[in-house]
């Protein structure tokens, strides 16, 4: 038998017999398999505090106990040590694009979304994990990792304990990050740098 | 202390899949009207029909009727129904080996309560009218004998 991946395998290579009875029909090629989940989200009391800040133009983190990594949004704990994370840090909304991506499709249910658009794991100053947020205000051939931005926020009067508070990240103009620090890298480094005093 | 937050959370994937010859064959016999295993070297037949022998691995590709008759091997009684279950009313959830089958298929049992249920009755297949080539394109299976 062929273990060439590139050659499919027999089942899939068009052998396959139906009965006579079906023998000029048609083939059913596709089929529709839709997925719907209705959930009531009922936030806990870290992504309670993390949404009501919102209203206040505040962004929240949590800080380990254990090395003092800031997470955002908080979940009440240090996923990594397993420890509660109890201590709100006030962030900046101000960060640099960690990583993104430029989708050039519609997605079905988000009409909103003009494309192409750009998705990005922004990383705000004093952070150690990104989150998700729209990129704008910029071409999206120029976005690039560890571009500086800060957040766009909806007018005060439309201001509700929601993250879409903030409409999109626009570039502050200020240098880049070196890509050696931004994003997945910018913990690593850090650690470096302590060490290196 | 602000009121507690809620929201309506809605995850919702409208995928449409290719299928393959082997899946697209027991849909295209589903959507007129016939049910269909696929046949093993040792000569007994899958249904639902897969791809690959699952003890061999060796690829499958002789599709074969079965059906319409079969018996059940297993039940469960589901009242009420979920939100987006293919059925709206009560009703059994059954393994049904199929007539010429050596594997059970998983579908609904169609009667009034569970009391009409038992392992090792004999059922047969109802149809919907307007077919696409689709699971549900089999509404259900109901008693053997009953009245349409």
């Amino acid at each position: 038998m062929s273990t060439d991946p590139s050659v499919p395998p027999a089942a899939l290579a068009g052998e396959v017999r139906l009965p006579e009875k079906l023998a000029d029909v048609e083939p059913v090629r596709s089929v529709r398999t839709p997925i719907r989940l209705e959930y009531d989200f009922i936030p806990g009391d870290a992504s309670s505090g993390y949404l009501n800040a919102f209203a206040d133009r505040k962004i929240l983190g949590q800080r380990s106990p254990v090395d003092g990594a800031v997470f955002v949004p908080p979940r009440g704990v240090d996923p990594r040590h397993g420890a509660a994370t109890p201590d709100y840090v006030e962030l900046p909304d101000t960060g640099h694009v960690g990583g993104f991506c430029v989708t050039r499709l519609p997605i079905p249910g988000r009409d909103d979304l003009e494309i192409p658009y750009v998705s990005a794991w922004i990383h705000l100053d004093g952070a150690d994990i990104g989150f998700l947020g729209l990129v704008g205000g910029i071409d999206t051939s120029e976005v690039r990792m560890g571009m500086r931005v800060r957040a766009v926020w909806k007018p005060d009067d439309q201001l509700g304990r929601t993250a879409e508070n903030i409409l999109y990240w626009e570039p502050s103009g200020e240098p880049d990050v070196p890509v050696t620090a931004a994003g997945t890298n910018a913990w690593h480094a850090k650690q470096v740098a302590k060490e290196q005093g | 202390m602000p009121e507690r937050l809620r929201a309506d959370l809605v995850l919702e994937y409208p995928f449409t899949r290719t299928t393959g010859p082997v899946i697209g064959g027991f849909l295209t016999g589903l959507r007129e009207g016939m049910i269909l295993g696929i046949r093993r070297s040792d000569g007994t037949v899958l249904c639902p029909p897969t791809e690959y022998d699952p003890e061999s691995s060796e690829p499958l590709t002789d599709l074969v009727e079965v059906g319409p008759g079969g018996e059940v091997v297993s039940w469960t009684w589901v009242d009420p129904p979920r939100s987006q279950s293919p059925w709206d009313q009560p009703h059994g959830l059954g393994l049904i080996q199929l007539d010429g089958a050596d594997t059970p298929i998983v579908h609904g049992l169609l009667v009034e309560g569970p009391s009409e249920l038992s392992v090792g009755m004999r059922v047969t297949a109802r149809w919907r009218p307007e077919r696409e080539g689709h699971i549900a394109d089999l509404e259900g299976f109901v008693p053997e004998g009953a009245v349409r």
